[in-house]
């Protein structure tokens, strides 16, 4: 009965958050994404006081159960347990091992004091939902897309556009790479060991686990019927059950309740008896787990090789281009998600579960590589290579469930200034091909960008970076190459750009066609 | 025998002749046209209702039937580019859009199409402009534009800079297509009307931008198949900051409806509506003279057979 409910309220918030990652048409709408903000790194991230309280309290009454319900990286590892399971020739069994106590605190110690030092990195790399994001994003996401564009496709044959197409190029390299890995050991992982991730390396299941063992509902075995059999400890995924000494590691329990039916003495029991029945195995730390570290060598490489060839040809091009008096620019700042405050604080909580990135009806978000440094690397950047940030959107904001970017209204968007834009003469096509153009001021909501009379009926751009919000229409639609003419520089710290004057309002009765 | 019943004969025979063959078609009609002297070249309303003076219009210019024949798949192509409620005039009004297909079903229309390649997110433009609610209402079919998959390749033999773009797959398997503009102003075109909304069906628009934007504009609207009928909407016209437009502050209520089988001319008569409201040279539009230069219609409207109406 208690498995069954686990097992039913997993498997509907695990459809729910992945549909919701998955989701590019808005078919679930916005506000599912709650599901996120319920978890438990970014509440605390987020200092969602109430969510946090709410998951502390839930462990202290009933155990891991975030673990075992909540956490879709470990609803994940049951499903992919569940099918070595059924497809393994042999009968699976697990069986009791030893915590690996040093490994799984000094990783929780690593997190937590790169954090405290500002490097977000590993927190984001390790916590259970923002790995989890980040493998439906890059993984699962593509996957789902390329059978929308199949329905596309096969509907529109028939002049049926219910369906239309979605870009499932990558967004990034590096995030992609990093999403395989994680999803590559825990596959590994789940199917040979269960839930071994959430009880060695997951900072948030050893977190857990030290309330769990104090939590008042547990797992308890009845010495009185118990024979010893050790089938419970069969059943166990995360190997906490020591039949032999009659114990449960309960800080590694993640409530998952198989073991209660399958004790056929009914000497397992679910309840809040006060009896204290603690088992505490401590172990020598295992070594990690072997790299290949020749495969990794081969990726690099060919990664490099492969990144290098187009890198070349482009900057033949831009030495051509040097030659004839038109300029190359460095952006100085990386460009953080409208709402983010400051690169600083958006560094600090943002663990790059990429929500946004998927999110973004724009596409106008895409983790960074180097942008922010090694510290940041899979950490949202605003990047105007497939389009621009639209002036009524404020999306990110409201899914960000770590606080990283916070949430804005319409009014305080339009005012957002989260980069602003820089104009080279010498680059605009205005200028050098003396044709018209205007393709920047046109995407320009402010019109911080503006055509300005230039000569001989021409207009060429005059920019005002004070009501610029930095929306990247500009840079995104600029068609002079290989040197763009006009570019968005990031702002450190967002700032309040002015409200633009509105044009003066007369009446205009117009009673002629003028022909 | 009256002219309606001449028409019907004309139009028999053209469909005995050859189904495919509309261009033969076409020629016929004109000739009607000409050797009658009934219906202008030109129709210019004012004072009215979008689908009021769409009404109107089409009436003076022998019904939509002259346009679409029965069974025929047709294209509404609007503008769509900016997500923009209707009142801040970014895109053309959606209920002048549903009139228009409407009347497209009501000549027999088989399907009826709308697209546009727009520039904000596609979803919200098609959504908050309006029309493809408006458009569905009406029974057409709205196509998305958005990836490149929906252009194939299309030779432009007659154009100056543009020799070949890629166009949006409705325009190249309708039958016939219907081009309606709104009356805008444009940063880098100065006016954006008939001729700037070709922009709309052609996938690489930094093409223009790079080649001459003035001289692109005239070469993409040399395609062989031309829109059979061009709609001016100016019921709310973009006197600044447009193509965009900040505000409602950019618009004004002129309540005008151009039309024409003729682009230059509509576009012409369209640039002086405008004029009355801001100056704009017409040669600072420069795709009009490049346009007529190209031979696909003629900047001299008072040569031609206009109709004026005030409601």
């Amino acid at each position: 009965m208690l498995r069954r409910l686990r097992i039913g309220i997993s498997a509907l918030l695990f459809v729910l958050i992945s549909f919701f990652f998955l989701d590019f048409a808005e078919i679930l709408p916005n506000s599912f994404h709650r599901l996120a903000h319920l978890q438990f790194v970014p509440a605390i991230l987020s200092l969602s006081i109430g969510i946090l309280l709410f998951l502390i309290v839930l462990t202290l009454l009933f155990g891991r159960v975030y673990c075992s319900t909540i956490c879709p990286m470990g609803i994940l590892q049951d499903i992919i347990a569940r099918i070595s399971k059924a497809t393994g020739k042999k009968k699976k069994r697990y069986s009791y091992s030893p915590a690996k106590n040093k490994l799984r605190w000094g990783v929780l110690g690593l997190t937590v004091i790169g954090f405290l030092c500002g490097f977000t990195f590993i927190v984001g790399l390790l916590d259970p939902y923002s790995a989890y994001g980040r493998v439906v994003v890059h993984i699962f996401k593509p996957i789902y897309m390329l059978g929308n564009n199949l329905l596309e496709s096969l509907f529109s044959k028939f002049d049926n556009y219910t369906f239309y197409q979605v870009d499932t190029s990558v967004l990034s390299i590096s995030s992609l790479l990093i999403a395989v890995i994680t999803l590559a050991v825990i596959f590994v992982m789940a199917w040979k060991h269960g839930r071994a991730w959430c009880n060695t390396i997951c900072p948030v299941g050893t977190l857990l686990g030290l309330l769990s063992r104090f939590s008042l509902f547990k797992v308890r075995i009845d010495t009185a019927k118990c024979n010893g059999c050790g089938l419970c400890a069969t059943k166990c995924k995360a190997s906490c059950i020591n039949s032999k000494e009659h114990a449960i590691d309960y800080s590694r329990c993640v409530d998952c309740f198989d073991c209660l039916g399958a004790c056929k003495q009914k000497a397992l029991v679910y309840n809040p008896s006060l009896k204290k029945q603690q088992a505490n195995v401590e172990a020598p730390a295992p070594s990690l787990s072997d790299t290949n570290s020749s495969k990794r060598r081969f990726l690099v490489a060919g990664l490099v090789t492969a990144g290098a060839a187009p890198k070349l040809l482009s900057q033949a091009q831009e030495s051509v281009a040097r030659l004839e008096g038109k300029k190359a620019y460095k952006k100085e700042n990386p460009i953080t998600p409208p709402g983010s405050v400051s690169q600083k604080h958006f560094q600090q909580q943002c663990t790059s579960c990429h929500l946004c990135v998927s999110k973004c009806p724009s596409h106008v978000l895409k983790p960074a590589f180097m942008e922010y440094g090694l510290a940041g690397m899979m950490q949202p950047t605003v990047s105007f290579e497939k389009g621009f940030c639209n002036f009524d959107c404020t999306v990110c904001g409201d899914v960000c469930p770590n606080g990283a970017i916070l949430p804005i209204s319409v009014e305080q968007k339009h005012l957002t200034q989260m980069g602003y834009v820089v104009f080279i003469k010498e680059n605009c096509i205005v200028y050098t091909d003396e044709t018209s153009c205007g393709a920047c001021s046109e995407h320009c909501p402010t019109q911080a960008v503006a055509m300005v009379p230039y000569k001989d009926g021409l207009t060429i751009p005059h920019v005002n970076k004070e009501i610029c919000v930095g929306c990247g229409g500009c840079e995104y639609v600029c068609p002079a190459r290989p040197f763009r003419a006009i570019y968005i520089e990031g702002n450190p710290v967002q700032k309040e750009a002015k409200p633009f004057k509105e044009n003066e309002e007369h009446k205009m009765e117009i009673d002629d066609f003028g022909f | 025998m009256d002219r309606r019943d001449f028409l019907k004969t004309v139009a028999i025979t053209g469909a005995a002749l050859s189904i495919q063959h509309s261009e033969a078609m076409e020629i016929l009609t004109q000739s009607i046209n000409n050797t009658n002297g009934g219906n202008p070249d030109l129709v210019a309303v004012m004072g009215g209702e979008p689908e009021a003076m769409f009404r109107r219009a089409i009436s003076e210019l022998g019904g939509m039937k002259q346009f679409v024949k029965p069974g025929q798949k047709v294209v509404v192509k609007p503008n769509i580019g900016w997500d923009k409620v209707p009142e801040l005039a970014g895109n053309t009004n959606p209920q002048l859009i549903a009139e228009i297909v409407k009347q497209c079903f009501a000549a027999g229309a088989k399907e009826v199409t709308v697209f546009d390649h727009t520039c904000d997110d596609w979803q919200k433009c098609y959504k908050n402009s309006g029309i493809e609610a408006a458009a569905k209402a009406a029974g057409a079919k709205v196509m998305p534009a958005h990836l490149e998959s929906y252009y194939k390749p299309v030779n432009l033999p007659k154009g100056q800079k543009m020799k070949k773009a890629k166009i949006h797959e409705a325009i190249l398997n309708c039958d016939v297509w219907i081009n309606v503009p709104i009356l805008k102003n444009h940063g880098g075109a100065n006016l954006t009307i008939s001729m700037k909304n070709h922009m709309g069906i052609v996938w690489d628009r930094g093409f223009f931008h790079q080649n001459d934007l003035q001289q692109c504009i005239a070469d993409i609207c040399t395609l062989e198949k031309k829109a059979v009928l061009n709609v001016v909407d100016a019921y709310r016209i973009m006197k600044t900051n447009g193509p965009r437009g900040r505000s409602a502050s950019d618009v004004v209520l002129a309540k005008g409806l151009f039309i024409s089988p003729d682009i230059v001319a509509v576009d012409t008569a369209a640039a002086k509506f405008f004029n009355q409201v801001r100056e704009m040279p017409l040669d600072t539009v420069g795709h009009l003279a490049k346009g007529e230069a190209l031979k696909i219609g003629t900047m001299n409207i008072d040569t031609l057979n206009v109709k004026r109406i005030k409601m």
